[in-house]
Parts: structure tokens; sequence; C-alpha cells
């Protein structure tokens, strides 16, 4: 029987690392994911794991490690935030490039200058286009499933890629919250164990990972990503299915919150879209027809759905929580691109929100849509709760 | 058992002929000699260089067992992942068979870049053997100082100029340096005969947890020598003690290979056009004495460690 507990987000991440019992973990403290190495590392402390927890001495050794033990068959999980992410930044693309699968627990928290351990998309957006997988939770049960789940996804044949599992750092990570925990028996059977096609330690069949490849070639491996990422999008809700038949929770690419008919959309991602949710039915009740889009998904990113959902309202505000200083910030640099590439001339009002952990209220989200009815958007970029 | 020379000819070597590399370069020779000895099957684990780039250009490879190369600084790290998960694996009843580890790196990935994640994986105590193949300097770049170089080298980004006579700086002392980790095995060789390396890293893949060795191999292109002259530049460097050859064996540091007689510094750095600056004018004469003074003194500093006298 599933039972319920009172959990963090990063604790419940690490129970998921304890029921998946993976073959390696290497990974090195930052805050705010240290309490997934702390917590798994005293589940191997106590035998309630019996991986092979490789305590490295620094973030880029720990991606490092994971990629060349999954390279060699292992299943393999780690987890970070921040500075460590963008210590690990060189490792990421060849991660991808050499499809082994990783599962990734990333704490999402802004990248100094100013140093500051607070919450934003900095971190994980800086990888955008490492060719891992990205998934944003909404809260602790949400990282906990997204955990068990991505390991299918990443093992999955016509994938074989590594997912980053983000949660908003100290909001969910920190806070605690009712979360289900799937029985350890239903997990394991959920997961199975991994059937690696190429394992470095098949002695008998070697193979090279990483060779020189120049002009004649590198381009055609590339165009192979490409078609592997592609390739998410299509089997990632059987996927999800199979978990939501053990779980009984679903979670689509794209989370919509009444905008089946919405006129105004406000498009956001993880814990910040409780906020939007709440207010979306605050104006729903005085008649206004409000919704809330919830991009899950974010590598790849699920262009056509996006369009589809957004194609019939009357205007569209995307909050980032994150900056491309001199540029458009990256979720609402995504979603212009879809709705230009289906033909939809929907006004987009860009937002950029919570930097270094400031708060989000539900204020913010009710003026937005205020001034997406009053047609108020303009294309200069907006900052909301900044001080000015 | 010891290695005899007719071996060679009977294994098949890790590493095929056909590769990219130099005629007379010396890093494909410490793979061939050095994975000759070992029995078991090995995974070879390659840092960024010279020998990564010239045995794997797409789409052919030369190494005839699983190999993997992930970046420049992380052999160290790249061959603890591995390892773990052979490890894990093992002790989960996928595999069964006995399986050894072994990382190479250039000097430039292990002395400079590298030496972090090689600390940390020679600090963990997992069971690997760590080369590097030292030709002293960034050859796959272009042939560039690194802190293996020997002081007076012509580098190019320490060139040997109208004020400065090449690189001002000796090399720092890695073997040592890896040593104070006390693993269980260390060891510093050249190719000076055709055994010695194959002996040295068999001992180091046998040896259970983490084991180092520092091969002194020479580029003929940074070097400048004729490419026929590796293994007697390789016998020069031994013999003018510029590159002590030693073991430490649990912390017991062994001299493994003592010159007969004393032979001057410049014997080892006449034939190489890296040092031909040295050989010209009177300022470049004082940089020659410095040169065979520190290596008198370390030569000295060996013999203490190894308890070791030296009369010639
Ligand atoms: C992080 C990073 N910095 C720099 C380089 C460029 N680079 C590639 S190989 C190399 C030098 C390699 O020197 P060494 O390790 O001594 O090997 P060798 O080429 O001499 O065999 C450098 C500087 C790189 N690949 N990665
Ligand atoms: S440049 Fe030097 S190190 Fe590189 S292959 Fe040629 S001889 Fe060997
Ligand atoms: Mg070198």
């Amino acid at each position: 029987m599933p039972r319920r507990e009172i959990t963090s987000g990063n604790w419940a991440f690490a129970e998921a690392m304890r029921q998946i019992n993976p073959d390696v973990v290497a990974a090195y403290p930052i805050t705010p994911s240290t309490d997934i190495p702390m917590k798994f590392a005293d589940f191997v402390a106590n035998g309630k794991v019996d991986t092979n927890f490789v305590t490295v001495e620094s973030e880029h050794s720990a991606i490092t490690a994971c990629v060349t033990a999954s390279a060699a068959g292992a299943r393999v999980m780690t987890a970070s935030s921040a500075n460590g992410v963008a210590l690990m930044h060189e490792i990421f693309p060849i991660a991808g490039c050499f499809r082994t699968p990783i599962v990734f627990g990333l704490v999402n928290r802004c990248i100094g200058a100013p140093i500051n351990i607070h919450c934003d998309h900095s971190d994980s957006m800086a990888e955008r286009d490492a060719g891992w997988v990205h998934l944003y939770c909404e809260d602790a049960q949400e990282a906990y499933d997204t955990a068990i789940l991505a390991i299918r996804l990443a093992e999955h044949k016509d994938v074989l890629s590594p997912v980053f599992v983000c949660q908003d750092g100290f909001i969910t990570s920190h806070g605690f919250e009712p979360v289900e925990i799937l029985d350890d028996a239903a997990v394991k059977a959920f997961v199975g164990e991994r059937d690696a096609d190429f394992p470095l330690l098949d002695v008998d069949h070697p193979v090279t990972y990483g060779s020189f490849a120049m002009s004649e070639y590198y381009f055609e491996i590339k165009r192979q990503q490409i078609e592997a990422m592609k390739n998410v999008l299509k089997v990632y809700d059987g996927v999800a299915k199979e978990f939501e038949a053990v779980s009984g929770r679903f979670y689509p690419k794209l989370d919509r919150y009444r905008t089946e008919d919405a006129d105004f959309i406000v498009v956001v991602m993880s814990s910040a879209s409780g906020v939007v949710k709440d207010v979306v039915d605050e104006l729903r009740e005085q008649g206004i027809k409000a919704g809330c889009l919830r991009v899950r998904m974010f590598r790849p990113f699920p262009a056509d759905e996006v369009a589809e959902i957004l194609g019939t309202a009357k205007a569209v505000a995307v909050l980032d929580r994150a900056l491309s200083i001199g540029g458009t910030a990256p979720l609402a640099a995504e979603i212009k691109s879809a709705l230009y590439d289906c033909g939809k001339n929907i006004p987009v009002q860009s937002c950029v929100y919570g930097l270094g952990g400031r708060d989000f209220f539900p204020q913010y989200a009710r003026e937005l849509f205020m001034d997406l009815a009053a047609g108020k958007v303009s294309r200069e970029e907006r900052y909301l709760g900044l001080l000015e | 058992m010891a290695i005899r020379i007719k071996d060679f000819t009977e294994k098949e070597s890790p590493l095929t002929n056909g590769h990219r590399m130099c005629p007379g370069c010396g890093a494909p020779t410490a793979v061939h000699q050095g994975l000759m000895g070992v029995e078991s099957p090995v995974v070879v684990v390659n840092a960024t260089g010279c020998l990564e780039v010239s045995t794997t250009v797409y789409p052919f490879s030369s190494w005839r067992v699983p190999w993997i190369h992930t970046a420049f600084e992380n052999a160290g790290a790249g061959v603890s992942g591995v390892e773990a998960a052979y490890v894990a694996l093992k002790k989960r009843g996928k595999i069964d068979k006995e399986i050894k580890f072994v990382a190479f790196g250039g000097d430039g990935g292990t002395y400079d870049i590298g030496l972090q994640a090689l600390s940390g994986a020679l600090e963990r105590g997992q069971d690997f053997t760590y080369i590097c193949y030292n030709n002293g300097g960034y050859m796959n770049t272009g042939a560039q100082r690194s802190s293996a170089t020997p002081k007076g080298a012509n580098a190019t980004t320490s060139p040997a100029g109208s004020v400065l006579p090449g690189k001002l700086q000796k090399p720092k002392d890695l073997t040592a340096i890896v040593e104070a980790h006390h693993i269980p095995y260390v060891a510093q060789t050249t190719l000076f005969n055709a055994t010695d390396v194959a002996e040295k890293v068999k001992k180091a893949v046998e040896t259970p947890g983490p084991a180092f060795v520092n091969i002194l191999v020479p580029c003929v292109l940074f070097w400048g020598i004729d490419p026929s002259l590796q293994q007697d530049i390789c016998k020069l460097a031994a013999d003018t003690r510029f590159w002590p050859v030693y073991e430490v064996v649990d912390g017991v540091w062994k001299l493994t290979y003592k010159p007969k007689k004393r032979v001057p510094i410049e014997e080892f750095l006449k034939p190489q056009a890296r040092f031909r600056h040295l050989f010209k004018g009177d300022g470049a004469k004082a940089m020659l004495e410095e040169i065979q003074a520190d290596v008198d003194a370390d030569w000295q500093v060996i013999l203490d460690r190894c308890g070791a006298t030296w009369e010639a």
C-alpha cells in the first residue's frame, strides 16, 4: 500500500532514489540539493540500498563518473544545483551525445554573481541546448514521481538520453508537504533493470566511446541526436500512462489549467504555477476567462501542443524565472517561436519574476491577467516584484 | 613472472597499428609495452591529447579493447565511474569476468588540468591504474609548456627569445605528489629498454587499489629528434638522471635502474632541438649549470628516499 508522508522535495527525491536503488550514484554537495546526497549516504550507510556511491571531489568529476558509469552499462543517478551545474557544463553535451541515460535531480538555484543560494532557473536554463531532457516539477510529489518515471524515459530504447528532473530550490526542495510514497515493490517493478545496448564492460565486444570526428561526420552525429530527442515527444505519454497505472497520477508534458476556453493565459513553470492557478480560479469567479499553462517538459519543447493550447487565446503572458541578458527570456522565446510557426499573431507579454529567490505573490498574477484583459501588452520585458 | 621480449611477438596489442600518431612517437610505444604485460581484459579511459585524437579518428578506432574518452581534465573521474559501475554490476551478479581499468593521460591532462580528478580518484582507493605518458608539454595543441616541461625547453608558450632562455621553472615532482596519496603502487620509468614499462604496468595493474605509472616518452616534433632515436633518448634521460627510474611499493621507495656512470645532462639535452639555444652563448651556459645542479639535487632526494647510495 502506498503511504503518505510529510516530507520535502529533496527527501522525496532521495526516497525515490532509495526505491530505485541505482547501480551507481556519484554526487557532490551544494545548496540547495545537498540533502539528496546526504540522505542517500544515510541509505548507503544503513544498508537500505546497495548502490556504489562514489563520493567525488567535484561536480565535474561527479558528472564525468556518471557518464562513464552509464556507458559501462550501469543505472546512474545524481543531483546538483547552480555552480555545481555550471561546473558540469562541459560534460553535459558529452552525456547527451553518448546517449547515456542518467537521472539527475536538479534543484534550481540562481547563478552568481552576486552569490545567492535561492531559487531561479538560470542554472538549468543555461543547459537547455546540452541534449538532455528537461522536466520541471511543481511540487515534492511531482519531483518524487518524476524521478521514478524518468528512469524509464531515460533508458527507453528510442530515447537513451540523460534527464534533468528540476524542482525549485528551497520552495520545493525544503518545503514540507504531504507526499504519497509508492510501495518499494511497485517502484522496483516499474523501473525494472537496465538493459544497456553497447556497454563498455562487454569486453568481448569492444566499443569506442568519445572518438574524434571532424567535419565529415560531426554534423550527422548531431542530427541523430535531434531525432532521438524528437522521439521523447512520441514515447513520453506512453511512459507517463504506465506510471499512472502504478500511481494513479498522470503527468502530461504540458499541464493545462482551465485553458480550454481561456481568453487570457499565463504560461509558467514549476512551483509558481500553484499561485497562478489560484488566481485563475479567483478571476473565473469574476467572469474573466483566465487560464494557466504550466510547461513541465522544456526539452524537447512540445511546440505544436503549446501552439494548439495557446492558439485560441486573446493574449498570453509568459513568466520566466531566468534571464537571457540582452535577448528574450528562455520560456518566452520558445512560446513566441511556437506561436509564430503556426501563424498565430497573439500578443505575448514576456515577464521575468522571482530571480534570486524573490517571492512571487498572487497580486502579480492578478495584475498581469488584468493587463492582458485591458490589452496592455508590450514588447518590453516586464519585471514582477522588482523595486524600481 | 618476468616479461620477455618474446611475449610481445606472441600477443596482440590492444592498440592496432595504423593509428595516426607520428612515427617515433613515444606514446603508442608506452601503450603497447604497458598493456602487453597485462593478462586480464582491460577497459581503457583516455584523456584528451595526442594519444586520444590520433587513435580514434571516426569512423575508425585503433583500440581492440573497450575505450572511452570524455574530456581533458577528468580521466581520473572517468576511470572512477567505469570501475564503480563494474564493482556495482559484479556485486549484483550481472558480470562475472575479472576486468582491469587503465587510464591514460598526457602530462597536461595529469600534472595540470587533471590533477584534481586524479587526486580524488587516488584518495577514494578505487581499483585502477593511471598511466601518465609524459612528453613534457601540450603536444596536441602545438607544443605549449606544461608543468612537466623541463627547465630551459623552448615551448610555444615559453619560447626561447632574446631575453628569456625558454621555460624558467623546473617541472613539479608529480610522481612524489601521487605517492603522497599513499597508494599501494607508484612508479616512474621511460622507454629506455624493452621490458621495464611492461613490468611496471603489469605490477601496477595487478596491485589491488589505485596505482600510478609516470612514463617519460618523447614527442619527436617537440623534442626535435629523429624518430629512430626514441629508445636512445629515453636511455639518456635515465642515464643522465634527468628521469630517475624507480618504484614505490606500499611506501617503500626503490631505485630500479642505477646508471653505471655519471653522464652530464648535456648528453640528454644536446640531441634535442628544443634545447638548441642552450648551446649558444654564455648566458645559456649558466642555464645548463643550473639544470645540472637541479638534477644532482633531485637525484640525492631520490637516493635518500630509496635509502640508496650511488657511486659513479
Ligand atoms: C578544458 C580543455 N582545455 C583545453 C583543451 C585543449 N587541449 C586539448 S589537448 C591539450 C594538451 C594535451 O596535452 P597532454 O595532456 O600533455 O597530451 P599530449 O597532447 O601531449 O599527448 C589541450 C591544451 C581541451 N581539450 N580542454
Ligand atoms: S605530435 Fe608528438 S606526441 Fe603528438 S603524435 Fe606526434 S610525436 Fe606523438
Ligand atoms: Mg604532453
